[in-house]
């Protein structure tokens, strides 16, 4: 700005009216920065210096004995039981509240929202009361040679009550907004039910059933309250990774508790990398659509 | 094909969408359902479609009741008032889409589909469209498409839901005389929803006007649109085509 210029303009004053001052901004950016560091970044450093206090061989020799491996498998195969049960119960549950109308609608919609609300551990105790041993269908189950609680059924059904509105929350709003008009098309041009599936529904809500299917994942292969209270913690039978994770600390081992950590870690930053490059690839296919 | 409405009656739980209504659509014409909303000319049609099965009361394609006939086996050719073309496919896919979906037997081989959907992108003159996205074409365009999708199945008749509703209004005019080819070339009993009652009365041969109330849209009059004009049946039908 120079000092001849007939009228001395401040950009300040000429401000977009709809936006704060530069002050308030900038300080609004900073919050929002040091909040993010303070409680999600430092943590995760921790995380990753803990596990590497002693030296890679440490990290990677605990994660390699026999109690740890076996928590990590079992993460990953209740993961594999319960997101694809849960997908599929999902798209159930967004396509009927989606699609149709009918009596106790809106009690549905509350009830696929009931595990947001309800606390995992009484999930947990739920499940046992039903299936323990002291109940009559538990009872009849272990009788029968098919144990659920403080075995592997009783894991997946936690994990899958913690988990089940992932999916349905994603698709609902993504269904509602789509109609049911190319659904209708497609039947008025002689597809079947299930072709109008498979062709034209199943397509339209792809990427939200992907997006739900992440984050079903992220949170089944993390869940802790609930799995604890059916597991009974059983090292190297029923202990999944977060479980571990806590007996390791409760006895001071550090290196193996943290290096545990930082493995769950990396599989959620996985997921959340997977999360991002999906939305991207998305966006292009937006785009490419535009194009022209 | 002719279509025969027989004392059809329609309701959703406690709400009338249609008092019984009884019409006659003669081979080949080219009908108006007008009326306000509410009227009950939409579920009218989608009835028609087999989109809605009616709460009471008989139809009937050529002498043939039609009633439980289920949607896929109307073979309706249906458009939609937003089109509700394909998101995701292309506009040769979308066309194709009713060929493909038939049962193995009577599926007409890919060179054949190739072929029809060519002659009926010429038929909407569009014929470099092919390889779009529904997202990249006009209102109008897209509601060509829609169209030419319907006429993909060889319908028995060609149903659409107040066609030219979300266009501007040059577009409008050259669409309906689009239809109104269409429709002389293909010799299909069609049959439009509209508010529109210059749209009904300059593109019709046969006017039906509608009415709705509490007790469930009624039809006031049925006729040419001359005659409708000349003489209104009703002090509604007086009101609504002078509005």
């Amino acid at each position: 700005m120079s000092d001849t210029a007939p009228f001395p303009i401040r950009p300040a004053r000429f401000r977009n009216p709809t936006e704060e001052t530069p002050l308030v901004r900038r300080l609004a950016i900073l919050a929002a920065v040091l909040g993010l560091a303070l409680l999600v970044f430092a943590p995760l450093l921790v995380v990753f210096a803990e596990a590497l206090a002693k030296g890679w061989l440490a990290a990677v020799t605990s994660l390699a004995s026999r109690d740890a491996l076996s928590a990590i498998k079992l993460t990953l195969l209740i993961a594999a039981i319960s997101v694809p049960l849960n997908a599929a119960f999902g798209i159930a549950a967004a396509w009927a509240i989606t699609k149709f109308d009918f009596r106790g609608k809106a009690f549905l919609i509350t009830l696929i929202d009931l595990p947001f609300s309800v606390s995992p551990v009484v999930a947990g105790l739920c499940i046992v009361l039903m299936f323990g041993t002291n109940s009559l269908l538990g009872g009849w189950l272990v009788a029968q040679g098919f144990p659920v609680v403080f075995a592997l059924p009783g894991i997946v059904l936690a994990t899958m009550f913690v988990t089940f509105p992932f999916v349905a929350r994603e698709l609902i709003p993504v269904m509602i907004e789509q109609g049911r008009a190319e659904e209708e098309a497609a039947l008025t041009l002689g597809a079947s039910g299930w072709r109008v599936f498979r062709t034209v529904t199943l397509p339209n809500i792809r990427w939200a059933l992907l997006y739900g299917v992440l984050l079903c994942n992220a949170r089944a292969m993390g869940e802790f309250g609930a799995v604890a209270v059916v597991s009974g913690k059983i090292r190297g039978q029923t202990a999944t990774m977060p479980i571990t994770i806590e007996m390791l600390y409760n006895e001071y081992l550090s290196v193996a508790a943290f290096s545990m950590a930082a493995l769950l870690t990396c599989l959620a930053l996985i997921t959340l990398l997977l999360k991002t490059a999906l939305e991207r690839r998305h966006a292009d296919q937006l785009s490419a659509a535009h194009r022209h | 094909m002719q279509i025969e409405i027989d004392e059809i009656a329609k309701s959703f739980g406690s709400t009338t969408a249609l008092h019984p209504v009884s019409l006659s659509i003669p081979s080949g014409a080219l009908v108006a359902l007008l009326g306000p909303s509410g009227s009950g000319k939409t579920t009218l049609l989608r009835i028609l479609g087999g989109l809605e099965y009616p709460t009471s009361g008989r139809v009937c394609f050529d002498g043939q009741d039609a009633t439980g006939l289920s949607v896929q086996d109307r073979r309706a050719g249906f458009v939609f008032q937003s089109y509700a073309l394909f998101r995701h496919m292309t506009v040769f896919e979308n066309i194709a889409y009713g060929l493909k979906a038939r049962p193995r037997a009577s599926r007409p081989p890919k060179a054949e589909i190739a072929r029809r959907v060519t002659r009926l992108l010429q038929l909407i003159q569009l014929p470099e469209i092919g390889p779009r996205y529904p997202t990249q074409l006009s209102g109008g365009q897209r509601q060509r498409v829609a169209l030419a999708r319907a006429l993909a199945i060889e319908p028995r008749m060609l149903l659409l839901d107040e066609p030219f509703g979300a266009l501007d209004a040059k577009v409008r005019k050259e669409l309906r005389q689009g239809l109104r080819d269409i429709h002389d070339e293909t010799g299909l009993t069609t049959v439009f929803v509209t508010h529109d009652q210059d749209e009904a009365m300059e593109l019709a041969d046969l006017v039906v006007v509608m009415s709705g109330s509490q007790a469930g849209g009624r039809i006031e009059q049925v006729g040419r649109p001359q005659d409708i004009r000349a003489r209104p049946a009703t002090p509604f039908v007086r009101d609504f085509i002078t509005a």
